[in-house]
């Protein structure tokens, strides 16, 4: 399938989904206005991936800012993640973090709280 | 008339005031022209980043009230989506407020969402925002409910707001947020 990549901008994150060499990366700042404008192309981009995953997929999340219209479409995109690992597949959400950016560790608590996927918190 | 305007901005430790029409362009701008100024007046990090979490989530909340708000144009009171906002730096917070007009059948609904808020402690501020992130239908622009909340929790102050008797059909809606500098 083709890969995703989307260049950051100012209030966009960079985004490497890559199959080919298993790379699935969000890194950045996440505040657009119309995120869910942003993130449609994201999840699509899931949904057909996840007709023929890798053995193993490790989702990869750094922001550094993110909004609360981002957060919805991050939830979003976990749960879609989840449905992948509840279906069986081995699937893996790496929250990072600054390490003194206690508001993104909570965020990242708040969203392992509410998902039943492997969600790990890494502090870097 | 210039001077009295300086001292005035001085007094009130004022940073930053506009008044006008809010654009996504316009919100870009003021987060990059203050997010040098805090690296310029080098500011901790972690404050930084809680200025511009609650900065990003107060100019976007008018953002999207603007765009939603229909304009009559023969409500000569309200004929242009302006809006005021301000960034401040007092010895203890930094201060963001933004005041823009509201429809006056809107006030009851905002006003409740206020005072849960504000009732909230750290704790149940961190439930009821996982209860609105998980549950909360998401609105055409993105906007999740979560706004308030978020500034809330970045804050760690009660949110200060007003609503100022227009006319009969609306009003005018401030409010601050404050971020500790310690």
């Amino acid at each position: 399938m083709r890969n995703l990549i989307i260049e950051p901008t100012a209030k966009t994150p960079k985004v490497i989904l890559n199959s080919d060499i298993n790379v699935f990366e969000i890194s950045g700042r996440s505040i657009p206005e119309d995120s869910v404008g942003f993130y449609r192309r994201i999840l699509d981009w899931v949904d057909e991936y996840a007709k023929s995953p890798n053995p193993k997929t490790n989702f990869k999340f750094q922001l550094e800012y993110f909004n609360t219209s981002s957060s919805k479409c991050l939830l979003d995109l976990f749960r879609k993640l989840e449905k992948l690992s509840k279906s069986g597949h081995d699937v893996v959400i790496t929250w990072c973090y600054d390490a003194d950016d206690e508001d993104m560790e909570e965020t990242g608590e708040d969203y392992k709280a509410l998902l039943e996927v492997p969600f790990e918190l890494v502090s870097v | 008339m210039t001077y009295s305007y300086y001292k005035n901005m001085q007094l009130n430790n004022i940073i930053f005031v506009y008044q006008g029409e809010v654009t996504a362009d316009l919100v870009s701008s003021i987060l990059h022209m203050m997010e040098n100024k805090l690296d310029g007046d080098g500011e901790d990090k972690k404050i930084k980043k809680k200025v511009f979490n609650v900065m990003v989530e107060c100019l976007q909340n008018v953002y999207h009230h603007l765009d939603t708000l229909e304009v009559n144009v023969s409500d000569s009171e309200i004929n242009d989506r302006t809006a005021l906002l301000m960034i401040g730096k007092e010895e203890k917070d930094y201060y963001v407020i933004t005041g823009n007009h509201i429809l006056n059948n809107r006030i009851a609904a905002l006003k409740s969402r206020l005072e849960r808020v504000n009732n909230c402690d750290k704790n149940e501020l961190k439930t009821l925002y996982q209860a609105i992130l998980n549950d909360g239908e998401m609105s055409e622009k993105g906007t999740a409910g979560l706004g308030m909340i978020d500034i809330a929790r970045k804050s760690g102050q009660k949110l200060g707001y007003d609503f100022h008797p227009v006319s009969e059909k609306y009003s005018f809606f401030s409010l601050e947020a404050k971020v500790a500098r310690v």
